[in-house]
């Protein structure tokens, strides 16, 4: 790979690209938002998917509907590297309001495709310039006017194929499955591919060094996002009342949700076995999803940071009236109104302790499209076996990203409903205490509306009640409810999923993270393992509460970095209140806040500056 | 007519139970207070109707009012929630399970200021459900500022005078699409049990009104919402007669005067006009006339409007008939085959 202040003439890249870069290398595609790039960008994804070759793809785009610039960065990496690449090696520069600014952002020896009437390589005597007539290809393929600013996206799609040498029928079973059963929308989109294609082969010389090669990585692996892998594991946890209101990054959660539940939980007769409500506001959708949980109901909202604070006080009441629901808060960057496109892990602090009084909550923080189907069916079961609102964190990076995964596995554990008394339970108890600690695991019984018993019904409320859900303002009796709320929350220690650990037994430094930094920290281990022989253990936190795991890997090691997406290093404050005196002082941060997603460079140059370590190279 | 239903034995309704079973718990509101008088015309109209109460839910949010719900009915389910947010929380229940009957009970301070957010929505859903205001004007306890339902012009104790005008719950109700709007008065034993009756057969969002004087904090001269001055300006726009499904008494419709409204569980409403021409079923007119009415100083009660044909949420989501909280998990969770289907697509 190129790297340096390397001067690259032509000759020079000629040398270059004789000494092949394969299928290790990023490509931005510079569009303006609304401009159609998207299934451009999903097709020239998906053909490197089909190459074999481990792909990411990030979508960094503003809040604005149309007009302002988009970027689109692919990831090609053969050892398997899905974080975000601090540099990227290929540009197509199709927005000439920023073409200046992306030409210059690119490392010595990197390739730049643009509009040739930009001329861009004026900019940059160091790059490897293809300058293509996108216009004018595009007219040639596509008479209809109205179409071509879409059908251009294609032709920069054939270009980078043929230059990149991927396979021109990989591309087109991309177009294909892209188009799926739009005969005449094929026909238009792969024929601008092949154009782009033939230009390139015709008319361009390659003098870059990156070029794509089958491997056999991807066989049998799927893509998804994060959200819409979130919607397959409520569906598939059975949900049945969804409110939601509408705010980036998490609306994509809910069509996908909606999407599947029309296809999946229909009756023959036509009727539906869900609700899905678009309510007026987040108070409101999750007003419905407690009641809805009240009365039985598995039930879900998602939402992002503004709608998390909206709901502070019913989730006080979801805690103190222990009532099961499920809260997706798919994060963006805050505070306030903040970057609603862009990603941060900065909802935790507040998330954890959601509302006023001593209220906390369970959360789950998926990293993976896989873990966001598995950990969203368990938050149901969590929420119902808890009685309490469950939440689980993603952001919008895993969100709204493509990610390449194994297939899901189907659940094969029944639902647990949690510990709900029916008729016949109540005739043979003769009553219940609501809010009574029987079973010394500091969860109650409760009934559902419904349950065709004198006694089966109680008072829910969040004033103050004792343990037969009366209205108390007595201390010892409201001591006792918050006591075993306390207790019921340290048994959800033993309920949530555990870490994921590893550790090669010697090392005295340790990483936590969770969520997506997970990527760039793996990376970034590889990279510390490689480059300063070093090795680091490494915790992935997969819940809140802690498990005792977090409490055994802090205590066995000297210094522990906790990574995380967000200024006020929110996990590891949340760590410091868990941990005893004297472990609390083994914690270190690195932090990553300015929007993007983090990437694994950046955490290595900090950790190394921080251990003063020396490269081994 | 007679409002009055016959029922088999004076000890119990027509499902078997005495009265008693239809009593809450003791309230611990002022003495006087309009709302415990409406608590008394719940048990009397659940009672009445046959109401099983452990099929009742009873919904509320914070203030007087909303502490009421455990003073009548202790064998109903009760959700007293967050303040202003009693609609949305009913809205989920009413999902989970719309099989039962629920009740809603809400003050001036909960649904006109800081619930009129969901106020609005739920009446435009035309969800299944009574919703009912105890309307006095204030809140009471904070110790008696305001409500957004206090006429202007009306006077505190401390003599401040209330200069915003008053939010008609009624008519915005009547825009918004709940299908059954009327005002009453705690005080009016007969109007009341009627319209409540009615509200327990009728299918769709039924939103009472219900001038409930606060003897602490505003039932003194110079207030709009105190006995005195509903017993001096109370208009009713039309006489209620209700005879349930079960009743075995003929009705004999006379045309002219009178409004019948068979109801969805076959009981019938009879409307007979008080005031000359009022028409509930129209909504214009209904407005109309309720501005008028604020005009000239008089607190207007009846069945304002009714539309029984309107569909409630619930039929416009289609949703299956057994309650979707009771599902099983052959029919929430989808086959393996699905998933596997899914699988295939994303490769």
């Amino acid at each position: 790979m190129a790297t340096g202040d390397l001067v690259l003439g032509q000759e020079q890249g000629l040398k270059a690209a004789r000494q092949r870069v394969v299928n290790d290398f990023s490509i931005n595609v510079a569009t303006v938002n609304g401009s159609g790039s998207q299934s451009a960008n999903s097709v020239l994804l998906k053909s490197i998917f089909g190459m074999g070759v481990p792909v990411s793809g990030k979508n960094l785009f503003p809040s604005n509907i149309a007009g302002l610039p988009t970027w689109y960065t692919i990831r090609a990496s053969k050892d398997g590297y899905v974080a975000r690449k601090r540099d990227t090696e290929v540009l197509v520069a199709l927005n000439p309001e920023t073409a200046k600014d992306d030409i210059l952002s690119l490392p010595a020896g990197a390739v730049a495709i643009y509009e040739e009437n930009m001329n861009l390589k004026q900019h940059r005597e160091d790059v490897i310039c293809y300058p293509v007539p996108f216009d004018k290809i595009t007219a040639a393929v596509c008479s209809e006017a109205k179409l071509r600013k879409l059908v251009k996206n294609m032709v920069y799609v054939g270009v980078v194929a043929q230059l990149l040498s991927i396979d021109l029928e990989v591309v087109e079973k991309a177009v294909k499955k892209q188009f799926a059963r739009k005969q005449k929308v094929f026909d238009l989109n792969f024929g601008a591919v092949k154009a782009g294609w033939d230009f390139a082969a015709e008319k361009l010389v390659k003098l870059d060094p990156y070029v794509i090669e089958h491997m056999n990585e991807t066989a049998g692996k799927i893509i998804i996002d994060g959200n819409a892998a979130c919607g397959m594991g409520a569906v598939f946890a059975g949900v049945t009342v969804v409110a939601w209101y509408p705010i980036t990054p998490s609306t994509s959660l809910i069509e996908a949700t909606t999407d599947l539940l029309k296809k999946f939980r229909v009756t023959p007769e036509g009727k539906a076995t869900f609700a899905v409500i678009q309510a007026e506001d987040e108070l409101a959708a999750i007003g419905m999803v407690l009641g809805a949980g009240w009365a039985g109901a598995r039930s879900m909202t998602s939402t992002s940071g503004p709608g998390i604070s909206l709901m502070a006080e019913f989730s006080g009441l979801g805690y103190y009236a222990e009532i099961p629901g499920v809260i997706f808060d798919v994060q963006r960057t805050g505070p306030s109104t903040g970057m609603p496109t862009r990603t941060q892990q900065a909802d935790i602090l507040s998330t954890a302790f959601l509302s006023h009084g001593d209220s906390k909550h369970v959360m789950l923080l998926p990293a993976t499209v896989r873990e966001c189907f598995e950990l969203s069916g368990q938050a149901f079961d969590l929420a119902e076996r808890l009685q309490t609102p469950v939440f689980v964190l993603t952001d919008l990076d895993l969100g709204m990203n493509n990610w390449m995964s194994e297939p899901f596995e189907y659940p094969e554990k029944p639902l647990d409903r949690g510990k709900v008394l029916t008729k016949e339970d109540l005739d043979r108890l003769g009553g219940f205490a609501r809010y009574k600690d029987v079973d010394g695991d500091g969860i109650g019984w409760r009934t559902l509306p419904g349950t065709d018993h004198p006694k089966a019904s109680y008072f829910t409320r969040g004033s103050g009640h004792n343990e037969k859900a009366g209205y108390t303002e007595k201390p010892d009796e409201y001591t006792y409810i918050v006591d075993r709320l306390n207790k019921k929350f340290e048994h959800a220690r033993t309920l949530v999923p555990a870490p994921v650990v590893t550790r090669n037994g010697t090392s005295k430094v340790g990483f936590i993270a969770f969520g997506t930094s997970d990527f760039a920290v793996r990376e970034s281990l590889d990279q510390i393992k490689n480059e300063y022989k070093t090795d680091v253990d490494y915790l992935r936190l997969r819940a809140y509460p802690f498990t005792h795991e977090v409490h055994d890997f802090i205590a066995s090691h000297e210094r522990v970095y906790v990574i995380e997406q967000n200024r006020d290093a929110q996990m590891e404050s949340l760590l410091k209140l868990d941990l005893p005196a004297e472990q609390v002082v083994k914690l270190r941060s690195i932090l990553h806040y300015n929007g993007l997603p983090i990437d694994a460079r950046s955490v290595t140059e900090e950790f190394v500056a921080k251990e003063q370590l020396a490269s081994s190279y | 007519m007679a409002t009055a239903t016959a029922t088999p034995n004076p000890k119990v309704n027509h499902i078997g139970l005495p009265i008693l079973e239809y009593r809450g718990g003791k309230s611990t509101l002022c003495a006087g207070c309009g709302h415990n008088a409406i608590s008394e015309r719940i048990v009397d109209a659940m009672y009445e109707m046959g109401v099983q109460p452990e099929r009742v839910m009873k919904m509320s949010g914070i203030g007087c009012s909303s502490k009421s719900p455990a003073y009548f009915m202790s064998r109903a389910h009760s959700f007293n929630s967050v303040h202003g947010r009693m609609p949305s929380v009913s809205t989920g229940a009413i999902l989970a399970n719309h099989t039962m009957t629920t009740i809603g009970v809400s003050g001036d301070g909960d649904t006109a200021s800081i619930g009129m957010g969901q106020f609005v929505h739920l009446l435009r859903r035309n969800l299944p459900m009574i919703y009912i205001i105890e309307d006095n004007g204030v809140y009471g306890l904070t110790k008696g500022q305001f409500s957004a339902t206090a006429d202007i012009g009306s006077k505190l104790k401390t003599g401040v005078i209330n200069d915003l005008p008053a939010i008609d719950t009624c008519a915005l109700a009547i825009q918004l699409g709940a299908t059954f709007v009327g005002r009453s008065f705690s005080g009016d034993k007969k109007q009341l049990s009627a319209m409540l009756k009615a509200a327990i057969a009728h299918k769709g969002t039924v939103m009472l009104d219900v001038i409930s004087p606060c003897v602490t904090f505003n039932d003194h001269e110079g207030s709009t919402k105190s006995y005195k001055f509903m017993q001096d300006h109370d208009e009713p726009v039309n006489e209620i007669g209700f005879v349930a499904s079960f009743d075995d008494i003929e009705v004999d419709y006379d045309s002219g005067q009178v409004y019948d409204v068979t109801m969805h569980d076959g009981s019938s409403l009879r409307l007979r006009k008080l005031k000359e021409d009022y028409d509930p079923t129209n909504k214009a007119e209904a407005v109309r006339t309720l501005m008028e009415a604020h005009e000239n100083g008089e607190v207007l009660t009846g069945v304002f409007y009714i539309n029984t044909e309107k569909p409630t949420f619930i039929d416009l989501l289609n949703v299956v008939d057994q309650p979707l909280g009771q599902l099983p998990q052959d029919v929430v969770r989808p086959p393996k085959a699905a998933l596997e289907q899914l699988m295939g697509n994303l490769q």
